[in-house]
């Protein structure tokens, strides 16, 4: 008999399971995002009447993907993205029924270049990093092996100190941002890229010039330049070992760890939220959030949430987030009156 | 005897007295000199390993338990929180955090006005920048459940922001205020000021273990409130879960099932179950919890199931190693004296093998409590503010756990948040020493030696 209470006992609560409403947000993405989105959280949660939303990390891609699981309480409402959708996730959420989605960009991250707080002051070009850390560069008119193994072999202005660069690894949004504007930028300044251009198969021009970007991108593995894996804080423990190292950081990284870093300047503009904003610093990348519109309305509190993130208090120039190192969007007031439409996101181009 | 006439008499034995060693017996015991030697070696290498590692989680994480507070009176001013003067709660939620920052700023401004404080270069932003951003939300929550408050005058003891309080802890200095955005110099110097007024007091963190986690600009606030309670959930529900079942299990397993090819290959599976790696549980959690049955992301409920699948062999092989180690004199006994197969199991061999049971239990659900990879998957590591509710429905809310919030301070901006990331493993220790030591002293106090 007892046996038997416990089981319709376990089978009732097992019943009650699915029945039972969510009312607060749940939000997942990008761990650069992580932080911008736990300061909207909080003070979301502390200034209205809802729970505070539930905000998780992982990785921008994985968010995409979880958001574009399906519809339904148990789906996440937000992903956090530090790169912009993918026309794959898009198909996969078409797919999983997920038919709206909301894209909303409040802001941009620079990308940093930083080094131990009492070494010596670096001033980088992508010239310089490309030359640095590339698998082949460009020398005396012909592609050879990386053969700089200091940073003064690189370009006699930068300090007498042996190359080694942090770079975040492959899974890391920020990564692919270095690819771009740093790798492959220093790689066309420097010429290379036409080199590579010229010796690339490919059907046409466009494919030989994608292939020579992945050529461009390939890094020295002689133990140089070194992928981290793990977050910013694993950047800065290596910094912290080898006193020689450069890291790779975000902007609001190296604000909250002023005491630690040196920041190098890029081709002579010291990276701020004011030099990114005005577009003069050129390692920067926009952040995104993207909503499941069909949840607006059944999960208490989303719109209001979102609408929060991107109002003058919270992602202004003077709000939270930009003293957190956010550089603030430009079109911010555009962004406004998109997320008060409930205006979905128009296919990529 | 036969050794001598084996050896014969042709062939001639060295002469061998006990009294001196022979070589072979030096050899002998220089090889257990040796072998002394490694195992004091390896025992020393281990116990130094351990003692790093505890010297710096402590040296790191001992600070975490105290804690910078402002004490200062603060006006409730009417106009500001309560513009209306009606004291009712609609109207007063909509004065956000920002109206009761500037209250508290202005107030901690009067008061050093008031006690005759001055600092040279130091703005009044700068002093209010002195507060913790946690301070206001705090106020608000107390204000709006308490409106009467409004009008007084409130003593108020509030956090200091997270660089005052790293610089009563020594990690802030005025060498790396120089280089740091975030605090100055000037400001420091005027904590100095501040503390030696009394305003600046630092005292036992009892927030770190009731509040809630915190956003990177607020490391001051950040405390383990929901991770303890979720933790105290997941452990609750595993107990409820496992033990019943991995008990009834074992107790087939051994007294009643027949010996075959069946129960063999079930007894190789649970052995290989305990060893499977716990993300494999996490994947499994994420696809037949969440995905398939539907359970709510980042509850307890779906952290203790996938806890209690990894948790389940420890006990199961814990429980028959401690059946079988009941004599079977015991239950031929009991069955000659007329018991029945169940009396038997149940009146004679399960009372006798209770606390090899227990403490088997007590060390499945310390390792459970530690367990982090199984929860990455199912959204436990995220940042929750609110607390769970009263069980049973609060088993369905989100929470976090206490090796989670381990690992997500310890990826944060802020270094103070290394400090309660420290913190938060010796609070872990803590409670892994006494489910230990309590495994032990049952061992100790109820187990009978045949």
């Amino acid at each position: 008999m007892k046996s038997f209470h416990l089981t319709v006992s376990v089978l009732a609560f097992a019943a009650a399971m699915p029945a039972a409403a969510r009312d607060q947000i749940q939000v997942t993405g990008s761990s650069t995002v992580l932080p911008y989105a736990t300061i909207v959280a909080e003070a979301f949660g502390e200034n209205f009447d809802f729970p505070t939303p539930v905000v998780e990390g992982g990785g921008s891609g994985a968010g995409r993907k979880k958001l574009c699981e399906g519809v339904g309480e148990n789906t996440v409402d937000i992903a956090n993205s530090s790169s912009r959708i993918s026309q794959s996730d898009i198909d996969l959420c078409a797919a999983n029924g997920v038919a709206e989605v909301m894209e909303v960009r409040f802001g941009y991250d620079g990308i940093v270049f930083a080094s131990a707080v009492d070494g010596p002051e670096f001033a980088l070009t992508p010239a310089d990093v490309y030359n640095a850390v590339a698998e082949t560069v460009l020398k005396d008119g012909a592609l050879v092996a990386n053969p700089n193994g200091t940073w003064s072999a690189v370009n006699a202005a930068l300090p007498d100190q042996n190359i080694l660069v942090l770079v975040p690894g492959t899974k890391h949004g920020t990564r692919e941002v270095f690819d771009t504007k740093v790798i492959i930028a220093g790689c066309k300044e420097t010429g290379a890229h036409d080199l590579f251009v010229a010796a690339a198969e490919g059907a046409d021009d466009k494919e030989k010039a994608a292939n020579a970007d992945k050529a461009c991108m390939e890094l020295r593995t002689d133990g140089k330049s070194i992928d981290i894996d793990g977050d910013y804080t694993e950047t800065l423990a290596r910094l912290d070992a080898d006193k020689n190292a450069v890291g790779v950081f975000g902007l609001s990284f190296y604000q909250n760890n002023t005491d630690k870093l040196k920041v190098a300047t890029m081709s002579g503009i010291v990276p701020s939220t004011e030099s990114i904003s005005s577009g003069e610093y050129p390692v920067s990348r926009p952040l995104y959030f993207y909503v499941k519109k069909a949840h607006i309305g059944v999960i208490p509190g989303l719109k209001e949430y979102i609408e929060f993130f991107v109002s003058d208090d919270m992602a202004g120039p003077d709000g939270p987030l930009a003293e957190y190192g956010l550089v603030s969007d430009p079109e911010l007031a555009a962004t406004q009156e998109m997320v008060a439409s409930e205006t979905p996101m128009a296919p990529l181009q | 005897m036969t050794d001598i006439s084996a050896a014969g008499p042709g062939i001639r034995r060295p002469k061998q007295s006990i009294l001196t060693a022979s070589d072979n017996m030096k050899r002998r015991n220089a090889a257990e000199v040796r072998f002394k030697a490694y195992g004091l070696l390896a025992i020393t290498v281990s116990l130094t390993m351990l003692a790093i590692m505890l010297f710096t989680i402590f040296r790191d994480g001992v600070s975490s338990f105290h804690q910078a507070t402002l004490n200062f009176p603060v006006e409730l001013t009417a106009e500001t929180l309560d513009p209306k003067g009606n004291r009712s709660r609609e109207e007063m939620v909509k004065v956000t955090t920002v109206g009761y920052q500037k209250v508290l700023s202005q107030a901690l401004l009067a008061e050093l006005q008031a006690r005759g404080i001055t600092q040279e270069g130091v703005t009044d932003k700068q002093i209010a920048d002195l507060i913790s951003k946690d301070a206001a939300g705090a106020l608000r929550a107390r204000i709006l459940a308490n409106p009467d408050l409004v009008g007084t005058t409130i003593d108020a003891n509030i956090l200091a922001a997270g660089r005052v309080d790293g610089f009563l802890k020594g990690r802030v200095t005025y060498g790396t205020a120089e280089r740091d955005n975030q605090i100055s110099p000037d400001q420091l110097r005027l904590v100095e000021q501040l503390r030696d007024a009394g305003i600046v007091q630092s005292s036992f963190n009892w927030t770190f273990f009731t509040n809630p986690d915190a956003s990177d600009q607020r490391p001051e606030a950040a405390g383990l409130g929901v991770a303890l309670l979720g933790s105290a959930y997941m452990m609750l529900m595993v107990l409820v879960m496992c033990v019943p079942v991995g008990v009834a299990a074992s107790i087939y397993l051994e007294e009643f099932a027949p010996k075959n090819r069946w129960t063999d290959a079930i007894e190789v599976n649970i052995s290989n179950l305990a060893a499977v790696p716990s993300i494999v549980f996490g994947i499994l959690g994420l696809a037949i919890f969440i995905n398939f049955a539907g359970m709510p992301q980042s509850s307890s409920v779906v952290g203790a199931l996938v806890i209690s699948l990894m948790t389940l062999p420890t006990i199961i092989i814990a429980t028959r190693a401690s059946i079988r180690a009941v004599p079977p004199s015991i239950r031929d006994a009991a069955l000659g004296v007329g018991a029945s197969k169940m009396q038997t199991v149940f009146h004679h061999v399960l009372p006798l093998a209770m606390p090899g049971i227990l403490t088997g239990t007590i060390l499945g659900l310390a390792s459970a409590l530690g367990e982090t990879a199984p929860l990455l998957l199912i959204g436990m590591v995220a940042f929750v503010d609110n607390y769970p509710s009263a069980p049973p429905e609060g088993f369905l809310d989100p929470a976090t756990a206490l090796p989670v919030q381990v690992y997500s301070w310890a990826s944060r901006a802020d270094p103070a948040f290394i400090e309660r990331s420290n913190g938060a493993i010796i609070v872990l220790l803590v409670f892994l020493v006494v489910m230990n030591v309590a495994a032990i002293l049952l061992r100790r106090r109820f187990e009978r030696r045949w």
